[in-house]
């Protein structure tokens, strides 16, 4: 009996002298399906990482942002990870707000981080996040009515060729629509649609000298074009459309083709959630014979931030969480289907992934086509493809896209949205001292 | 005819008073229809009979445990009540027994606090949380929860006192009542159903308050807003679980409200209706 009692308080005291001993690190994500499946696979992590413990905070995406911005100006320290996107990622680097990842691990291979979302999260050479899953955007389409229609569509379409494929796809009498975008007001919202489209008409949103362009004829014909095309074929209410909500039209059948991201689709060719998951076919993003397509770049990344006191940790749960390994663990539980997308190479090279994956390809083109470092025809001083990685774009993307959604709605005209956004772009770089 | 004209008065008040009140109920019952639906059927349109599907709530459970974030706002709010109730019962009592020239200034004032946006002040308040080691702490939320309602909950007892006559005190006072026994015997008695009503409206709003709640705290005292808030996605039909979260989140609050509606409502309008 005193044996039993000693040992047990023996046990008892080295549980106690762990708990102390163990670090905790602070996580905050967003919910999103793929990090929710990342915080049910942690136990890989803490099996092979005893002496650290994880702690979650997940926000809603806009909350978060907030949250994390604040956190990190005031140095508060209460995150040791979080979750960023490619926005935040040269701002804060250039901030000196977020640590450079350099103790990855020898096996980590960031040579294996597909080339385009590499350079979108490091800053004069040095990754300043790990990328938890990447996407860029591109064409859903319906394979039966495209058929219908009498048209194939190409892998590489044109926006002229979208347009004509739309409006003979729509048949509204049984609610079908040609074409499902984007078109609730928001800089992550319509403004990443438009300004990705922008780039293949030869708009830009500012020149060489921070002078915003939306009075120039290419932002002219982007506009027009997406609201005539919205008003031939789009969906009714399409102004309050944002992803969820096309993505829901789409899963019904109640779209023809859907521009949007390349990991919506693994939710459109989920058989349990989609009514047409074995009618969907892939295009890249169109273009208008400029050079450049209408696709963004995005990658949902994990950061630590400068004023951490557990950088080591943080590193190692970063390490495991983007590593190849952890695209493997989560194949082994869940399927291939499931590995989150668009981060790395080998993962595209990995015959079981193509065959559980027929996106595969086509979002591996849709990452290498975007060029976030030079992303329109005419040259810009800024970097993003869909975004202008400055701190006054969240601002300034939300009031555009709020005259670009009224715009759609009918609330007021494509001249009067272009000449209101000039002046406001203009209001907000004047004051922040980019133009003199 | 008088008496028709009364009764159907009343009539047209009553179903008056339904219509307003099944406007306001509507969007927490719809949540709750939406929290019986699969994802799918949520997303779909305007639908009053839900699947009955309980996967939401059996998701909601196994992403993040609910009883930490209802714990957290079960502490929050009766706490930062406990602390508002002692600072604004002095408060109140010194400014509607011994009034000054400048009493209704300060009630102003006070209530001018309110007129603020949060945001504006929110660096200067995450600083001195950060400094003084209060970020994600229940003591530190507590007191904040306290601060922003306190104007309402002085004006309120404020109000209250105002209505007990004085001349009460004064009687109480010539039976030689000491000041102690003055307020526990005489004014308390009078004054519970008014502080009990002002307790429950203040446990009401700092169980719904969600700026502070959600940007001052990270994992350990965060309360059932901040459980609300990890359900929304951007990417991925949320709307059942989030509405499931949701009304997890607001029941025990909607279930004490139903049985204190009387006192609530007193406390509402008792200046009013004297």
């Amino acid at each position: 009996m005193k044996l039993r009692t000693l040992t047990l308080g023996l046990l008892s005291a080295s549980a106690l002298a762990f708990a102390a001993h163990a670090e905790s690190i602070t996580i905050a994500t967003v919910n999103n399906g793929d990090m929710v499946r990342m915080q049910k696979l942690t136990d890989d992590f803490t099996s092979k990482n005893p002496d650290i413990q994880l702690n979650w905070v997940t926000l809603e995406e806009n909350v978060l942002r907030e949250r994390v911005t604040t956190d990190i100006a005031t140095k508060g320290g209460q995150y040791d990870v979080m979750t960023i996107g490619t926005y935040e990622v040269p701002i804060w680097a250039k901030q000196s707000w977020l640590l450079p990842l350099d103790k990855l691990g020898d096996d980590y291979d960031a040579k294996d981080i597909i080339p385009a979302i590499a350079g979108g999260l490091s800053v004069d050479g040095k990754l300043y996040a790990a990328p938890f899953y990447g996407e860029s955007s591109f064409v859903m389409y319906r394979k039966d009515l495209m058929e219908k229609a009498g048209l194939t569509m190409p892998d590489a379409p044109t926006w002229d060729f979208i347009k004509q494929a739309a409006e003979k796809m729509t048949d509204r009498a049984n609610g079908v629509n040609g074409v499902c975008l984007r078109g609730k007001a928001g800089w992550g919202e319509n403004m990443a649609f438009l300004t990705a489209m922008s780039n293949s008409f030869g708009a830009r949103w500012f020149d060489e000298n921070w002078k915003p362009q939306f009075d120039q004829p290419e932002w002219k014909n982007t506009l027009q074009f997406y609201v005539d095309l919205m008003k031939a074929a789009g969906p009714e209410g399409a102004s309050s459309n944002g992803f969820n909500e096309n993505l829901a039209l789409f899963q019904q059948g109640k779209c023809g083709m859907w521009i949007d991201a390349t990991v919506a689709a693994s939710f459109v060719s989920d058989p349990k959630a989609s009514t047409v998951a074995d009618k969907v076919g892939y295009a890249l993003a169109p273009d208008n014979g400029l050079g450049k397509r209408g696709n963004w770049l995005w990658a949902w990344s994990l950061a630590i931030p400068a004023g951490t006191q557990k950088a080591d940790a943080a590193q190692k749960f970063v390490s495991w969480a983007t590593s190849k390994g952890y695209a493997e663990l989560v194949a082994s539980k869940e399927g291939w289907a499931n590995a989150p997308p668009g981060t790395r190479t080998s993962l595209y090279a990995n015959p079981e992934y193509q065959k559980a994956a027929p996106f595969a390809k086509m979002t591996l083109d849709s990452i290498n086509a975007a060029d976030p470092t030079h992303p329109t025809v005419k040259p810009v001083p800024y970097v993003g493809v869909q975004f202008v990685a400055i701190p006054e774009f969240q601002g300034l993307g939300t009031t555009v896209g709020q005259l670009f959604s009224a715009a759609l709605a009918g609330q007021s005209s494509v001249d009067d949205a272009l000449k209101q956004a000039q002046d406001a772009a203009t209001a907000a770089m004047t004051e922040g001292g980019y133009i003199k | 005819m008088a008496r028709a004209v009364t009764t159907q008065h009343k009539t047209i008040a009553t179903a008056a008073a339904w219509i307003v009140a099944l406007l306001i109920f509507f969007p927490i019952l719809y949540t709750i229809i939406t929290s019986f639906k699969s994802e799918q059927e949520a997303i779909q349109g305007f639908a009053l009979i839900p699947s009955g599907t309980i996967e939401s709530y059996s998701e909601v459970q196994a992403q993040s445990g609910y009883f930490k974030f209802f714990l957290n706002s079960v502490l929050l709010s009766v706490g930062s009540t406990i602390l508002a109730l002692l600072v604004a019962i002095p408060a109140a009592w010194s400014m509607a027994f011994s009034p000054t020239k400048r009493t209704k200034d300060i009630l102003m004032w006070m209530l001018s606090t309110k007129m603020m946006p949060a945001v504006a002040v929110l660096f200067p308040i995450y600083l001195i949380f950060r400094d003084s080691g209060l970020l994600d702490s229940r003591v530190g939320l507590m007191v904040m929860l306290m601060l922003i309602n306190l104007p309402i909950v002085v004006w309120m007892l404020y109000t209250y006192f105002r209505e007990i006559p004085g001349e009460i005190l004064e009687a109480a006072r010539m039976d030689g009542a000491s000041l102690w026994n003055e307020i526990v015997y005489v004014l308390t008695p009078m004054a519970v159903p008014g502080i009990a009503s002002t307790m429950l409206l203040n446990i009401i709003l700092a169980w719904n308050e969600a700026f502070w709640t959600i940007r001052l705290t990270t994992t350990e005292a965060a309360p059932l807003t901040a459980f609300i808030s990890s359900f929304s996605s951007p990417q991925g039909l949320f709307w059942a679980k989030l509405s499931a979260a949701s009304t997890l989140a607001i029941a025990p609050i909607l279930i004490m409200g139903w049985f204190s509606q009387k006192q609530l409502v007193r406390g509402l309008t008792f200046g009013a209706v004297k």
